[in-house]
């Protein structure tokens, strides 16, 4: 019971988050609305019982990609300019209107195969053998870690003053 | 009526819908960029679902969520760094405006 | 080294020249283009060790039971079972002399370049070409398959392409080197033409095979014939034998050690190889046969004729290039493998040396033409020392190698074909008094060049780098002959007799053939001194005058001088009006209307389209993403309403 209402607090608190960083003019407040919807999508991964990547999505979303997009706003003045939107506004709502209605459709037209097992609590040394165990992904963590040197140095490439 | 996997899956296409509205109808790069992480939560939330649901033991789905959450620090990473590039450049970031490649 | 040579080795004999160029082209050149002397070490060690290999290849097919290497092959392309091309290399005696010949004259000639290029701001580009060339022509020698060896005599055809213009800036150089890649181009066809009907008719271009099918008798009749003609087609243009001869002189353009390696020893005489390796197709085809004979014959004489009133010392030597080349054809026309190719080993250290000499001469003077030269004995004795053996050698002169070979030709031709014996013979006569003159009005005589010019205060020896390979091309030049007569030589390329080597030292002036009344090699001998004699007494003694003469002959000589109109004849008879106003302007024409119009149409109805749909390209990212989603929306839309 408990769970049911944390999970629909959460959601609340999460559509109206986002509905705030696309709604605001001020772009700065927008940004923290982000990070508030982050923190709230952050509560649903703990409604999941997914304690190991609700702390990372605190870390990472909100610990360095919030910051990184508040410095984006500072360095670029879009404060000043506040966020505006283009002429698309009306067809662009009836298409987004519209794949909500499809997804959902779709969604609760699927009968899912699901399982009514309890879940694994906690996840943290399980995913850890997952990702660097045997017969798990660690060749893929390792693409990984090229992937991130490749942006570092492809992000300072780009910023680099000529 | 408890919790399901369709409940997460409708929050999921919620918050994907408003980013969407968002990617597409803001002229700032950054709002967009920020809609776009929005849009990459929403699936977040639905892989994290699915793994809860449907593969409860093995975790595969958070393990999925795992990796794209690296690809969208990625993505911010470069695409603050393009947008920083072309705001020093044209001295906007305004997308409306940044439209050479048409005929 | 009595070990069997590894197969591995044996590719590489062809491969290091390759390497060197790759590491010329991609490493020196861009990053070390201060250092062009690098570039020659590199590609003359490459062809030192290709040498080195082709040594031990020649020992080992030596011992070899049957003078032949087996060599793996590769399957290259498999054509649906039906066509199968190997990429195999083919080690018998031929081409172990072929390797000899093109790997001694190729390091010698490369010696040589590092003086004669130096100070030249193209040396990387000369030394990358040179590699090239030599990969390409080893290469040539040495594969066992016709399309692979197709791909070589084009690549040599290439190299000698960019080394005949390699200055470039030059408008004669390009000219020439436009048009040896065009002449040689029409022999080509006839040799593609023939490989088209071998694979079509017996469904292999392995070259043992064909042979086996020639000599089986399978492969007989028109097609035999047909592809044993085009194939000579192909020898024709690439050895610049008549009426495909027109490239040659002009080839002179060219540095003269590119002269020397590919215009004079080697790729001229891939047209000569050609019919060798193929002579099982020309043995079993009475008019191939004939025809490689009389064609030979005649260029040997036609060439001939031209070259005693060139006034350029190089073309002189690029007739007589000519000229010998149709003695080569003429050995196998009527002789055999052993006895064209015995010439082809002898001529290719002779000619070489003769350019090598030429380019001497020039590095002193600064000119080719021999009417600004003279007493250059004194100045320059290695130099003449070098040049007067080989043109002894090229005359025929006993016991020097040009006397072997030639005397075997001549000896072959009187019994298969007489009147090309007699051509022959009054060729021999032209060659020693055309390579006299140059001898007596180059180094004999006094100095008539301008001595204020402005390339050296005086005439002057070369460097000793160039001299050396030029004395050890002497050698050669005296000695190569002897390899024969024993008979050894022949015997290893299959066939002829053995004697001792005292005996067969003086074998020809001993044996009096049926039908001539004094021994051969007399003859031959006594045509050979009377050429040099009638140089002599016209333009070292000035028994007789020069003028005088060219005035009593006056048609004749106009005729030789403007060598037969036949540039002439190619250029303004045939290009310009048959091709020109007659098949290219009707080919314009269905070009510029018909499919210039049908390509210009559908050009013109794209940009129309392109006009209009283009406005839906608005460059606004977002107005696409919407359309991605409705398209999205569409798709599930879709899916669920069909069920």
């Amino acid at each position: 019971m408990g769970l049911e209402i944390a999970f629909w607090v959460l959601a609340v608190v999460a559509i109206a988050a986002a509905l705030a960083v696309v709604t605001l003019r001020n772009v700065f407040r927008a940004a923290l609305s982000l990070i508030l919807c982050f923190l709230a999508v952050a509560g649903i991964f703990v409604t999941l019982s997914a304690d190991f990547l609700a702390a990372v999505q605190i870390l990472i979303y909100v610990g360095a990609i919030a910051v990184l997009i508040i410095l984006a706003i500072m360095l670029t003045r879009e404060v000043e300019r506040g966020s505006l939107s283009n002429k698309l506004v009306v067809p662009v709502l009836i298409s987004a209107i519209l794949f909500f209605g499809v997804a959902t459709f779709a969604m609760l037209n699927t009968s899912w195969p699901v399982v009514s097992l309890p879940p694994a609590e906690p996840t943290t040394a399980l995913l850890a053998s997952k990702l660097f165990g045997e017969d798990g992904f660690i060749l893929t963590v390792e693409i990984a870690a090229i992937l991130l040197l490749a942006t570092i140095i492809g992000a300072i490439t780009i910023v680099r003053e000529k | 009526m408890s919790l399901g996997l369709e409940h997460y899956l409708v929050l999921s296409a919620a918050l994907f819908s408003i980013g969407l509205y968002g990617a597409l109808t803001k002229r700032s790069a950054v709002v967009i960029l920020m809609s776009i992480e929005l849009m990459l939560n929403a699936t977040n939330i639905a892989l994290v679902a699915f793994s809860r649901y449907i593969v409860p033991v093995l975790l595969t789905g958070q393990v999925f969520t795992i990796f794209s959450i690296v690809v969208a620090a990625a993505e911010a990473t470069v695409g603050l760094a393009i947008i920083m590039a072309i705001y020093r450049s044209r001295e906007t970031i305004d997308t409306t405006k940044i439209d050479l490649m048409k005929w | 080294m009595e070990t069997v040579i590894p197969n591995e080795l044996v590719w590489l004999i062809f491969l290091l020249p390759l390497l060197s160029f790759a590491v010329i082209s991609l490493i020196l050149r861009p990053f070390f283009s201060n250092k062009p002397r690098l570039s020659g070490y590199i590609s003359i060690s490459a062809i030192f060790g290709s040498f080195i290999l082709s040594i031990w290849a020649l020992t080992s097919i030596l011992s070899a039971p049957s003078h032949e290497l087996a060599i793996p092959d590769f399957n290259w392309l498999v054509i649906d079972s039906a066509i199968t091309i190997h990429l195999g290399l083919i080690m018998d005696s031929l081409t172990a002399v072929m390797l000899i010949v093109v790997t001694l004259v190729s390091l010698m000639i490369q010696m040589y370049s590092q003086g004669y290029m130096q100070g030249d701001p193209s040396y990387h580009r000369y030394y990358a070409y040179m590699s090239l060339f030599t990969a390409s022509m080893l290469g040539l020698v040495m594969v066992d398959n016709l399309l692979i060896m197709f791909v070589f005599w084009e690549l040599v055809g290439l190299c000698s392409y960019l080394l005949i213009g390699f200055w470039f800036h030059r408008p004669a150089a390009a000219n020439a080197a436009k048009k040896a890649f065009i002449v040689t181009r029409i022999g080509d066809f006839g040799f593609l033409a023939a490989i088209l009907l071998l694979l079509s008719k017996t469904g292999t271009l392995d070259i043992a095979q064909l042979h086996s099918l020639a000599i089986a008798g399978t492969l007989a009749g028109t097609v035999l014939t047909l592809a044993a003609i085009g194939i000579f087609l192909g020898a024709v243009g690439k050895s610049a034998q008549f009426p495909l001869h027109v490239w040659l002189p002009d080839a002179m353009e060219g540095p003269t050690p590119v002269s020397a390696l590919i215009h004079a020893a080697t790729m001229v005489a891939a047209g000569v190889f050609l019919v060798a390796r193929m002579f099982p197709l020309f043995e079993h085809s009475e008019v191939a046969l004939l025809t490689v004979a009389i064609i030979g014959g005649l260029t040997a004489i036609f060439a001939a004729t031209m070259g005693l009133v060139m006034t350029d010392i190089k073309r002189v030597l690029a007739y007589s290039t000519i000229s010998q080349l149709g003695y080569m054809m003429l050995g196998l026309g009527v002789g055999g493998i052993a006895i064209g190719i015995f010439h082809l080993f002898n001529h290719a250290f002779f000619k070489a040396l003769l350019f090598l000499g030429a380019g001497s001469v020039s590095h002193a003077t600064g000119t080719f033409d021999m009417r600004q030269m003279g007493g250059l004995r004194k100045v320059m004795p290695w130099t003449y020392a070098t040049f007067l053996i080989a043109s002894l050698s090229i005359a025929g002169i006993w016991p020097l190698a040009g006397f072997w070979s030639k005397d075997e030709i001549l000896l072959s031709s009187i019994n298969n074909q007489p009147i090309l014996f007699y051509l022959a013979m009054v060729t021999v006569f032209m060659t020693a008094f055309y390579m006299f003159r140059v001898v007596f009005l180059t180094f004999g005589g006094q100095y008539r060049g301008d001595n204020s010019g402005s390339h050296s205060a005086r005439p002057h020896e070369s460097p000793s780098v160039m001299i050396m390979p030029m004395v050890v091309l002497a050698v050669l030049a005296v000695g190569s002959g002897w390899l024969n007569v024993t008979g050894g030589f022949s015997q290893f390329l299959g066939g002829g007799e053995t004697r001792g080597f005292f005996e067969g030292l003086f074998h020809g002036f001993t044996h009096t053939l049926p039908g001539l009344p004094i021994p051969l090699a007399w003859i031959s001998l006594i045509l050979a001194g009377l050429g040099i004699l009638l140089a002599y007494a016209i333009y070292s003694a000035r028994w007789l005058s020069a003028e005088r003469i060219t005035r009593l002959f006056a048609p004749l000589h106009m005729l030789f001088s403007r060598k037969y109109w036949f540039d002439e004849l190619y250029e303004h008879i045939i290009a310009r009006i048959v091709l020109l106003k007659g098949l290219f302007a009707g080919l314009k024409f269905f070009d510029s209307r018909g499919i210039d119009g049908a390509v210009n149409g559908i050009a013109r109805t794209t940009v129309a389209t392109g006009r209009v749909i283009r406005k839906a390209q608005t460059g606004q990212l977002q107005l696409y993403g919407m359309f991605i989603i409705l398209g999205v929306v569409a798709i599930i839309l879709a899916m669920y309403l069909s069920g």
